[in-house]
C-alpha cells in the first residue's frame, strides 16, 4: 500500500496545490491553467439542493473533505495491478495509472508511431506536444452543474492520457487506459484527451477500478474528445470504482463535419457517481451516439446529465441511457437537446429507460428539448417500470428460478447498449462485471 | 396414479370469470392426448393454469405429475417437476440469446454448484437444431425477437427437446404455421414420443393431428371434457363441425 501525503488538509490545501503546480514551472501556460482552476474552485460554491442542475441529487452528502493526493504506489502493488489490467488482448496501446501516477507508459507499434500516432501520458505529452494540449485541453466550461468539480480537476491536473490520431490514419485495435485507485482516501483527477484528425478512426476502451472493493476515494475525471471532418471515435468507458468512492466525470465531445462518434458509459461502482456529458455537433452530417448503462445496487446514486448541442444542421445525435436498479438504489437522468436556429434538418433523439427490480429503488428522469430551428426531427422519451410479467412467466415456465429470471431479463435489457460497444472483449468483461454485481446485490 | 398427468376436478378462473369447471383428465406417460374444442372454451386457460400462470386462480381441484401435486406450486417449480408448456404466443425476450436461455433452464435443473458441461451442451443443441432445420446462427439470436411464427414454434420445440420434460402441453402449436413448418414441428414432437414422455396437444384444427397422431382425443366445451374417443373422433369432429359439440355433446 502506498502512504498518503502527510498534509492533513489534502486536496483542499492551497499551499499543497501551489507546491505541486511549481513542478510544472517550465510550462507557463499549464501552470496558469492549474492556477486558474484553483481560483475557479475557490470562487464556486458546492452545489445545493435547490440548484436546478442538481435536481434529485443527494447534495447533502457531497463532500470534498479528507481526500489526499497519494504518493506513488509500491513496486509490488504496481506489478500486481498491472497484471490485472489486461482486459483487452493486443491493444494498440495500454496506459495504466495507479492513484493518479502513471505506472505503465504506453508503447505503440513502430508503424503507428511512423504514421504520427501519439499515445502518451498527459505529463509526457506536456513535454512533447504542448501545442496539441494548448489547442484542445479543457476548452469547454462545465455547463451541466459540475463547474466546481471540473475546476478542482483542472487545479490538480497531472494524470491521464493524450491520444492523437492524425489525418487519414485508421486504427482498428483499441487503445486502452486503465485507472486504479489503491489508497484509502486518495483523490485522483485523470484526464482523457482524444483528438482524431480528419478521416482518422480510433477506438478507446477505459477501465476505472479500485484495488479494493470497499475503497473510499474521490475521482474527478474529465474527457475531451475531438473528431475532425469524417473522423470516427468510439469510446467505451467503464466506471467500476470501489463502493465508497465519489466519482465525477465531465466529458466534452466535439464532432466536426461528417464525424461519427460513439460513446458508451457503463456505471457499476462508486457510492455516488455523476456523469456530465456534453456533445457538440459543430459540422453538418455529424452522427453522435451517446449511450449509458448502469446497474445500481445498495444505496448507490448514479446521476447522469447530458446535453446534445446541435450547432450545425443535417446532423444526427442519438442518446440511450438504460439503468437497472436494485435495493435502495437511485438513478437520475437529466438530458437536454439544444438545436440552434440554423441547425436545420437535425435528427436528435433521447431515450432513458429504467428497470426497477426493487420497490425501494427510485429512478428520476428529466428529459428536455430546446429547439430553435423549424425543420427538425427530435424526440425524447423516458420509461420506468418493472420487468414485463409475460416475459418473466416465460422464463419461469422453463424452470428458471425467479432471481435468475429477473437477472436474465435485466441483462437482456442492458444488452441493447452493450451490443453497441465496438470491442467484443470489453463488452464481455463488463457483461461479467454486471453478472457479478447482480450476484452480490 | 403414478406415471400419469392427472387433473382432478379443477376449477379455475380469471378475475370473476370461471373458465375451468370441474375439469378432469388423465394422460398416462407414453401417450399423446389431444384436446380439441371451439374458441373460448378454456383450452389455453387449462395450459396456463397447469403451468402456474399468476393471472389465473384455482378455486379447487388438483393436478399431479407422477403423483406430485403441482397446483399451488410456483411456475418454475412446476417446470422443474417435469411439465413443459409450449406457448401459443411465445414471448420475445430482448437481449437474451437462445443459447443462454436454454442453458439457464438446464442449469436450473442441475444440483446447485454442479459444473455445466458447455461442450456437450452445444453439441446437443446443434444436433437438435439440425433436426428442426434451424440455422445454427439462431443460438446467438435473442429469444423469439423478430422470429416468424414458424421460427417461434420451432424454438418452442427445440426447448422441449433440450429440457426433456415428463409431460408436454402443446398449446395451439399449429397456429401460425405453414405446412412445411407444421411438418418439421410435428416430426420433432414425434421423435420425442416414447415411454418417458406424455403429451397433451391442444388444437383447434384436426390438421395437426394428421401429423401428430394421438392415442386419445378429447373434446372440450365450456371448461370441461364433454366427449372422448380415439383418433377418429378428430376426423368426425372435423366433418361435423363445432356446432355438433355445442348442440349434441354439451347437452349430453
Amino acid at each position: 500500500m502506498s502512504t498518503l501525503t502527510s498534509m492533513t488538509s489534502g486536496i483542499l490545501d492551497a499551499t499543497l496545490q501551489q507546491n505541486e503546480t511549481k513542478r510544472f514551472a517550465s510550462y507557463d501556460w499549464f501552470t496558469q491553467l492549474r492556477q486558474q482552476g484553483w481560483k475557479n474552485f475557490e470562487s464556486l460554491p458546492l452545489p445545493k439542493r435547490d440548484d436546478e442542475k442538481w435536481r434529485f441529487s443527494d447534495t447533502r452528502s457531497l463532500s470534498l473533505a479528507d481526500f489526499n493526493i497519494a504518493t506513488a504506489p509500491s513496486e509490488a502493488d504496481t506489478d500486481k495491478l498491472i497484471a490485472q489490467s489486461h482486459f483487452i488482448t493486443r491493444p494498440a496501446g495500454l496506459i495504466i495509472h495507479i492513484d493518479g501516477h502513471c505506472v505503465l507508459r504506453p508503447a505503440i507499434a513502430p508503424e503507428l508511431a511512423a504514421q504520427g500516432v501519439k499515445f502518451e501520458s498527459l505529463e509526457d505529452a506536456l513535454r512533447h506536444h504542448p501545442a496539441l494540449l494548448k489547442e484542445f485541453l479543457l476548452k469547454h466550461e462545465a455547463n451541466l452543474g459540475g463547474a466546481k468539480f471540473l475546476a478542482l480537476h483542472q487545479a490538480w491536473l497531472r494524470a491521464g492520457y493524450v491520444l492523437h490520431v492524425p489525418k487519414g490514419v485508421e486504427i482498428k485495435q483499441p487503445f486502452v487506459s486503465v485507472n486504479w485507485t489503491l489508497t484509502e482516501g486518495a483523490a485522483i483527477f485523470p484526464h482523457a484527451l482524444v483528438v482524431a484528425g480528419d478521416h482518422a478512426k480510433v477506438s478507446i476502451q477505459e477501465f476505472n477500478l479500485s484495488a479494493l472493493p470497499q475503497l473510499r476515494a474521490l475521482a474527478i475525471s474529465a474527457a475531451d474528445l475531438h473528431a475532425g471532418t469524417g473522423a470516427q471515435i468510439s469510446r467505451f468507458s467503464v466506471q467500476a470504482w470501489g463502493k465508497n468512492t465519489q466519482s465525477f466525470e465531465i466529458a466534452n465531445t466535439c464532432g466536426g463535419r461528417d464525424a461519427l462518434i460513439t460513446s458508451v458509459n457503463a456505471a457499476l461502482g462508486s457510492r455516488r457517481a455523476r456523469l456530465e456529458n456534453t456533445v457538440r455537433i459543430e459540422g453538418p452530417g455529424a452522427d453522435v451516439r451517446l449511450y449509458g448503462i448502469s446497474v445500481a445496487t445498495g444505496e448507490q446514486e448514479f446521476d447522469q446529465r447530458t446535453l446534445q448541442i446541435h450547432s450545425a444542421g443535417k446532423a444526427k445525435s442519438d442518446l440511450l441511457f438504460k439503468n437497472v436498479l436494485l435495493n435502495k438504489a437511485r438513478t437520475i437522468f437529466s438530458g437536454l437537446i439544444k438545436v440552434a436556429p440554423d441547425a436545420q434538418q437535425t435528427d436528435a433523439y433521447q431515450t432513458n429507460r429504467n428497470l426497477l427490480l426493487s420497490p425501494e429503488a427510485e429512478a428520476d428522469s428529466l428529459p428536455g428539448l430546446e429547439i430553435e430551428a423549424n425543420d427538425v426531427k427530435c424526440s425524447h422519451g423516458a420509461t420506468t417500470g418493472q420487468v414485463n410479467p409475460e416475459e418473466l412467466f416465460y422464463l419461469l415456465a422453463r424452470g428458471i428460478p425467479m432471481a435468475v429470471a429477473q437477472e436474465l431479463l435485466a441483462e437482456g435489457f442492458l444488452e441493447e447498449v452493450l451490443s453497441k460497444v465496438d470491442n467484443e472483449e470489453a463488452a464481455a468483461v463488463v457483461r461479467e462485471m454486471f453478472r457479478l454485481k447482480f450476484h452480490t446485490a | 396414479m403414478p406415471d400419469s398427468l392427472v387433473i382432478k376436478n379443477l376449477n379455475a378462473s380469471i378475475g370473476d370469470r370461471a373458465i375451468l369447471k370441474d375439469f378432469s383428465l388423465t394422460v398416462p406417460k407414453g401417450e399423446v392426448h389431444a384436446i380439441m374444442g371451439p374458441n373460448g372454451t378454456g383450452k389455453s386457460t387449462l395450459a396456463k393454469v397447469l403451468a402456474g400462470h399468476p393471472d389465473y386462480s384455482v378455486q379447487s381441484g388438483e393436478a399431479f405429475i407422477d403423483g406430485e401435486q403441482i397446483i399451488g406450486q410456483e411456475p418454475d417449480a412446476i417446470a422443474r417437476a417435469g411439465l413443459f408448456l409450449a406457448f401459443q404466443y411465445p414471448s420475445e425476450i430482448p437481449g437474451v440469446t437462445i443459447a443462454n436461455f436454454i442453458r439457464a433452464a438446464l442449469v436450473a435443473r442441475q444440483a446447485k454448484g454442479a459444473p455445466f458441461d458447455a461442450k456437450a451442451y452445444y453439441a446437443e443443441l446443434y444436433a437438435k437444431m439440425d433436426t428442426l432445420k434451424m440455422d445454427r446462427k439462431f443460438t446467438s439470436r435473442f429469444v423469439n425477437e423478430g422470429f416468424s411464427g414458424g421460427e417461434k414454434k420451432r424454438c418452442e420445440i427445440l426447448q422441449l427437446m433440450m429440457l426433456k420434460p415428463k409431460y408436454a402441453v402443446l398449446d395451439e402449436t399449429d397456429s401460425g404455421l405453414d405446412i412445411d413448418a407444421l411438418r418439421i414441428v410435428s416430426e420433432g414432437v414425434n421423435r420425442l414420443r416414447g415411454p418417458d414422455m406424455g403429451f397433451l396437444v391442444i388444437t383447434h384444427y384436426q390438421r395437426l393431428l394428421e401429423y401428430i397422431v394421438p392415442d386419445r382425443v378429447h373434446i372440450m366445451y365450456d371448461g370441461r371434457i364433454v366427449h372422448s374417443g380415439d383418433k377418429d373422433l378428430a376426423i368426425e369432429l372435423e366433418a361435423k363441425g363445432y356446432d355438433w359439440v355445442k348442440k349434441d355433446l354439451a347437452s349430453a
